[in-house]
């Protein structure tokens, strides 16, 4: 079910602005990896081509391939709609929808898919609020707005609405940054237990959570202002945060800059 | 060092320098007490324009009602010289609810297709110089409006009056007998043109401040376009197009030269929308005003009284609407 992610010399763009030069690199299927560097690295632009959000900001384009397993997700004729639809996506600022309740924003991607029973949604929605440990706090006002929810609740409310359809990739753009420690905790949590089923890749500038949520890192950074940002490494976590192979890893995770 | 310089800014001030402040606080400035009154002034003033403009049209209205011999709400006439006077506010009630509903029911959606389009479809070359003309359209005065429709539009809509009546005569509400189209369909069109700008303008603003993010959202989960837009934008711009569409019906409901010149008008209720006749309140008033006697002027403002009653009704039912999902309206997000 989760799939890996293959990419090879993807390069981005904002209008004339080149955001990151030649990335590569491999996810593997079922296991958490962490993108950590300096603000404007270019990593949480990286993680949008992953399921083409990218080309939605005005002027925003990609060379370069990502395979999902063996599709290449810019190929000719593939439509970044079903894209969508194979790789979820957690935001930086809880977002569901204020206009819906819980119920339906856990159902909103599930009723863009297609034609289900109110039985099965019902069964859908239990499952995916029970995978992002929400149930028991919601499971009484499922018909109430998720906006009503505290923030770390809103967060897992994503999470549940991401994975209702069955993503095979879950990408996670600084999902605890907004969230109060307590909240952060259960979104780690939460993360070990979806990596079971899912590929997720996280950015955060947390490096602490890098180090305690992933099993890769991959470190980003750009060699000056206005300068695109690059790949300087990826490798096991705790290689990385014990004995980089690359200075300026060491530099950043030491604190000596960003 | 530094850090320690810091903390000693941040500390609790002294008791003194808390007596000093708090001092200030309550020495009242002449600058605070010119705008107080400023402010509190305005807002009074406003209230007591509200209250003289209803008492003065209950007054008189009261007068009129009074002396009338017919039944106010339901008699088919308007006869304020007989003596006693004989007149009924039925028709007009009819003809302005009915003009305004035709024109709410023909400008809202294209002015909400307008506005997505500008906001969502539109690349923004397009969308800017497109806005421009729109908020121009809102700026022409009614009466050319009405010279307009009276020159232009009412000599056009005999074909769309003969295809309807061929089609859908048989419904009664779109036969046709061949007579002028001076009628509540003519008035009601160029209604929902006059009021279309200022819809398309409010909903657009809506549109744009939608958040990024619960736009995003939609896309994530992968939603068309289309369904970017049920999902996350109509249902956040729900009340901002409700009060739009207020704004527009205040303006079809009012409206007074524009009508008074397209509108063919007589005394009665027709049940086809094509047959010239019927009457709005503000056309009512603007073309008897000037050679009313006094009891037709009374009775006149009491036709404006029953359209400010409507007007308020309108509001509130709009209010009410918005106020019942208030929980769902994004604003607490």
């Amino acid at each position: 079910m989760a799939k890996r992610i293959d990419v090879s010399g993807l390069t981005a763009y904002y209008g004339s602005h080149k955001a990151i030069e030649d990335i590569s690199m491999t996810v593997e299927p079922r296991s958490v990896t962490a993108f950590i560097g300096p603000s404007g690295c270019g990593k949480s632009t990286f993680l949008r081509t992953l399921n083409r959000m990218h080309e939605v900001t005005p002027g925003g384009r990609v060379e370069g391939k990502v395979l999902l397993d063996d599709e290449d997700l810019y190929g000719a004729g593939v439509d970044p709609v079903s894209v969508r639809r194979e790789v979820g996506m957690v935001f930086q600022r809880p977002n569901p929808f204020p206009t819906m309740s819980i119920f339906d924003n856990v159902a909103a991607g599930l009723r863009l898919n297609g034609n289900y029973k109110k039985s099965q949604l019902n069964d859908i929605v239990e499952k995916s609020l029970k995978g992002a440990n929400l149930w028991n706090e919601v499971k009484d006002r499922l018909n109430k707005p998720g906006s009503g929810l505290s923030g770390g609740q809103q967060q897992r409310l994503c999470i549940a609405r991401a994975i209702a359809v069955e993503p095979k990739v879950l990408l996670m753009d600084e999902p605890c940054s907004a969230l109060d420690p307590i909240s952060t905790l259960a979104i780690e949590d939460l993360i070990g237990e979806l990596k079971e089923r899912f590929t997720i890749v996280i950015v955060t500038h947390n490096m602490q959570q890098a180090a305690r949520v992933s099993d890769r890192t991959a470190f980003f950074n750009l060699s000056a202002v206005g300068q695109p940002g690059r790949l300087i490494e990826i490798d096991d976590t705790e290689r990385i945060f014990s004995n980089p192979s690359v200075q300026a890893t060491e530099d950043y995770i030491s604190g000596r800059f960003g | 060092m530094d850090i320690s310089t810091k903390t000693t800014d941040a500390s609790p001030p002294t008791p003194a320098a808390v007596g000093k402040h708090g001092a200030a606080r309550t020495k009242s400035r002449p600058g605070d007490r010119v705008f107080l009154g400023l402010s509190r002034g305005s807002g009074i003033l406003l209230l007591v324009i509200m209250a003289a403009i209803a008492v003065f049209l209950t007054y008189r209205a009261s007068l009129a009602i009074s002396k009338d011999h017919g039944n106010f709400l339901t008699t088919f006439e308007w006869n304020t010289n007989l003596i006693p006077p004989t007149f009924g506010i039925a028709v007009l009630a009819f003809g302005t609810v009915v003009s305004s509903v035709i024109a709410m029911a023909l400008a809202v959606p294209v002015a909400v297709a307008i506005a997505l389009f500008l906001t969502h479809y539109a690349p923004r070359r397009l969308s800017g110089p497109v806005a421009y003309v729109i908020d121009l359209l809102a700026a022409v005065p009614s009466i050319v409006y009405g010279l307009w429709g009276a020159l232009i539009l009412v000599p056009h809509m005999n074909g769309l009056f003969g295809w309807l009546n061929h089609y859908f005569g048989w419904t009664g509400i779109f036969s046709w007998d061949g007579g002028a189209p001076r009628s509540m369909l003519t008035v009601g069109i160029l209604l929902a043109i006059m009021i279309l700008p200022i819809i398309t303008n409010v909903s657009r603003e809506v549109f744009r401040q939608v958040p990024q993010m619960h736009e995003e959202a939609a896309l994530a989960l992968g939603a068309t376009r289309w369904e970017v837009i049920r999902m996350a934008v109509l249902p956040f711009g729900r009340s901002g197009v409700i009060s739009a569409s207020m704004l527009g019906l205040g303006r079809a409901l009012g409206e007074t030269m524009a009508v008074a010149t397209v509108l063919s008008p007589d005394f009665d209720i027709h049940a086809s929308l094509l047959n010239p006749g019927g009457g709005t309140f503000a056309q009512n008033i603007a073309s008897k005003f000037g050679e009313a006697t006094q009891d037709g002027r009374d009775a006149l403002i009491a036709s404006g009284l029953i359209l400010f009653v409507i007007t308020l009704l309108v509001n509130g039912a709009a209010r009410a609407i918005i106020a019942r999902r208030k929980e769902y309206s994004g604003a607490n997000a």
